[in-house]
């Protein structure tokens, strides 16, 4: 099947998925109210402790990675909810592209990334975070973090495509965040851990782009947290990037593997 | 039109499908008909690109659909027993949607629709009513609908009016009728004689994942035999005296032991009814109803498949305690059960 097919479905897919999420009452909740919550615990639950104002500017950019993280849970969820309501099963008998209705999940969970993304910089605006480089590096580092809300939309439909049930899909979609999310230098720097959990987040691709985020709007960290060095650190748009084309490429086909081996089982 | 040559399917130790041959031309409608667990949704899967065979190979349209999957899916049309609709959409919504995924351009796909939605009464709707507010036969259309949007050569039905009102049947079998009319070949699987008695060209009964009988209804009634006779008794337990009484004037019997009727042959009608009523009472079995009438497919089915028309629906199983181990009760394929059935065969 050609790439232009795939392309062509996976817009018509993501066109519905996206109807669909306008006319579920709630569906948008979540992806807009997570974002401001996530802010109201750590820049003033936690923030004040942690360095107060300089903390809030220092924070919106990890929240920015965490809060996109998240998001894959909702691939997760509403594309195990198609699997199991028979709605793929009307898919799978038509000749479109094998690939077209997981590349729709994705592209269209995108909108709500960018929702939530919305949401969090008018957050970090009301509290005093500024994004203080030029604006082509501003969007730029965006578009990074679309490309890595992308990227992360797969992970989540590889949970969907492997799990059993709409219950399975939703725990698990949620389950693997939480370790991932904040064994990282989204909210602390990652000096500050322990032994081999400093590593783990140096190099955890969510610290790479909390960490581009910051870089990309000018973010510094409070003066008490150690400046996280190693190479990750320093190259942090690139290493960030190269980790975003690394979880497409590794998930990418697994889930189109896995959504065309249902379609034979 | 569509071609299925020998086609096997296992699921586990179970065999589903143990070798199914079918053809059905342009321009006809083939009922198949069988009890649950028979291998009806199995063989439907299969022609539907949705579960490969473990051997043999089917065509739609001359597309194999091993291995031209996706020209197969160009020609085919299919209608689910469950409605396969998205009910956030409305129904043009839907319709457009299955017409743009068939490769329909959006203009082209949404005119379809329209025709579609007023061709199954669906336009009466208000404008941006969902799709999940339908009724059940509202969504059973719709789906059907979905079907036929590419106007394609091979449309298949799985079980299409279960669960329908009687008005919304005769619907269905209107435009069912009118498909083939129009050149298309269908496959219609169905558990009710009736419907495929009133449809079909041709039937294939379908049991323990094997075509057991073929032919058109009217050859399939000769099967059955002349003129049947059905007796009521009142007391449980009578059926097995009876069935003896009446074996012994030559009458060939078929019931449950545990039931509370029977059926028999009646080669000499009025003749065999008098007959029949004298062994009764010379056996002192009270008969409290007995009537004669013409085969209908249910004879043809419980002496194909030595099984009571429980492929009615599932309440003869429940009815019938001695019939319950035989009938998975669930859908096909099942291997659970289905192995359980097995078991119980062998």
């Amino acid at each position: 099947m050609s790439v232009i097919t795939a392309v062509r479905d996976g817009g018509i897919i993501a066109r519905r998925n996206f109807t669909n999420v306008r006319r579920t009452p709630g569906a948008l909740v979540t992806g807009v109210a997570q974002p401001i919550i996530f802010v109201l615990i750590m820049a003033f639950v936690f923030g004040g402790a942690l360095g107060g104002a300089d903390y809030r500017e220092f924070l919106i950019g990890g929240l920015l990675a965490q809060t996109l993280t998240f998001n894959s849970s909702f691939t997760a969820v509403y594309l195990a909810k198609d699997l199991h309501q028979g709605i793929v099963d009307r898919f799978r008998v038509l000749p479109m592209s094998r690939v077209g209705v997981v590349l729709g999940r994705t592209w269209s969970d995108l909108i709500t990334s960018v929702i939530s993304t919305v949401v969090l910089v008018l957050c970090g605006l009301a509290i005093g975070w500024r994004a203080t480089t030029d604006p082509l590096t501003i969007t730029l580092t965006f578009l990074l973090l679309l490309l890595y809300a992308f990227a992360i939309a797969w992970v989540g439909a590889v949970v969907a495509l492997t799990a059993r049930s709409v219950e399975v899909a939703q725990s698990l979609g949620l389950l693997w965040l939480f370790p991932v999310c904040f064994i990282s230098g989204a909210f602390v720097s990652a000096d500050t851990l322990p032994g081999p959990l400093r590593g783990i987040a140096e190099w955890n691709p969510v610290t790479a782009i909390a960490t581009a985020a910051r870089q990309g709007f000018g973010n510094t960290a409070p003066a008490q947290f150690e400046v996280a060095g190693g190479w990750p650190a320093e190259n942090a748009a690139l290493y960030a990037t190269l980790c975003c084309l690394s979880i497409i490429a590794i998930f990418a086909p697994i889930a189109v593997t896995q959504y065309r081996r249902i379609s034979r089982r | 039109m569509i071609s299925l040559q020998s086609i096997t399917k296992s699921f586990g130790k179970f065999q589903a499908l143990a070798g199914v041959d079918l053809e059905v031309p342009a321009g006809t409608v083939q009922g198949l008909l069988g009890p649950n667990g028979a291998g009806k949704t199995t063989t439907v899967r299969v022609l539907t690109t949705l579960l490969e065979p473990d051997g043999g190979d089917a065509f739609i349209a001359g597309h194999s659909v091993r291995t031209e999957g996706d020209a197969a899916r160009r020609s085919l049309g299919v209608s689910g027993q469950y409605a396969a609709v998205d009910d956030k959409l409305t129904g043009l919504e839907n319709l457009t949607l299955v017409g743009q995924l068939y490769g329909m351009r959006r203009k082209a796909a949404k005119a379809r629709a329209h025709e579609l939605l007023e061709h199954f009464r669906l336009d009466g709707v208000p404008k941006g009513q969902r799709a999940g507010s339908y009724s059940g036969g509202m969504r059973r259309r719709l789906d059907l609908a979905g079907a036929l949007v590419a106007r394609p050569p091979v449309v298949i039905l799985d079980e299409p009016t279960t669960g329908l009102d009687p008005r919304g049947r005769r619907d269905t079998w209107d435009a069912i009728s009118a498909l083939a009319d129009d050149g298309t070949a269908v496959l219609l699987t169905t558990q009710y004689l009736e419907e495929a008695d009133e449809l079909a060209d041709s039937i294939a009964v379908i049991d323990g994942g094997r075509i057991v009988a073929e032919g058109t209804p009217a050859t399939l009634k000769a099967q059955a035999g002349g003129a049947r006779l059905d007796m009521s008794f009142e007391r449980p337990g009578t059926v097995p005296a009876a069935r003896a009484a009446l074996s012994s004037i030559g009458l060939e019997v078929s019931a449950d032991d545990s039931a509370l009727r029977l059926s028999a042959t009646a080669p000499g009608r009025q003749e065999s009814l008098r007959a029949a009523l004298a062994a009764l009472r010379e056996a002192e079995i009270e008969v409290i109803e007995a009537s004669l009438r013409q085969p209908t497919l249910d004879d043809v089915f419980l002496q194909i498949t030595q099984k009571p028309a429980g492929v009615r629906s599932g309440q003869d199983s429940a009815e019938d305690p001695a019939v319950s181990p035989t009938e998975a009760p669930a859908e096909d394929p099942v291997p659970d059960n289905a192995a359980a059935r097995e078991e119980v065969r062998s």
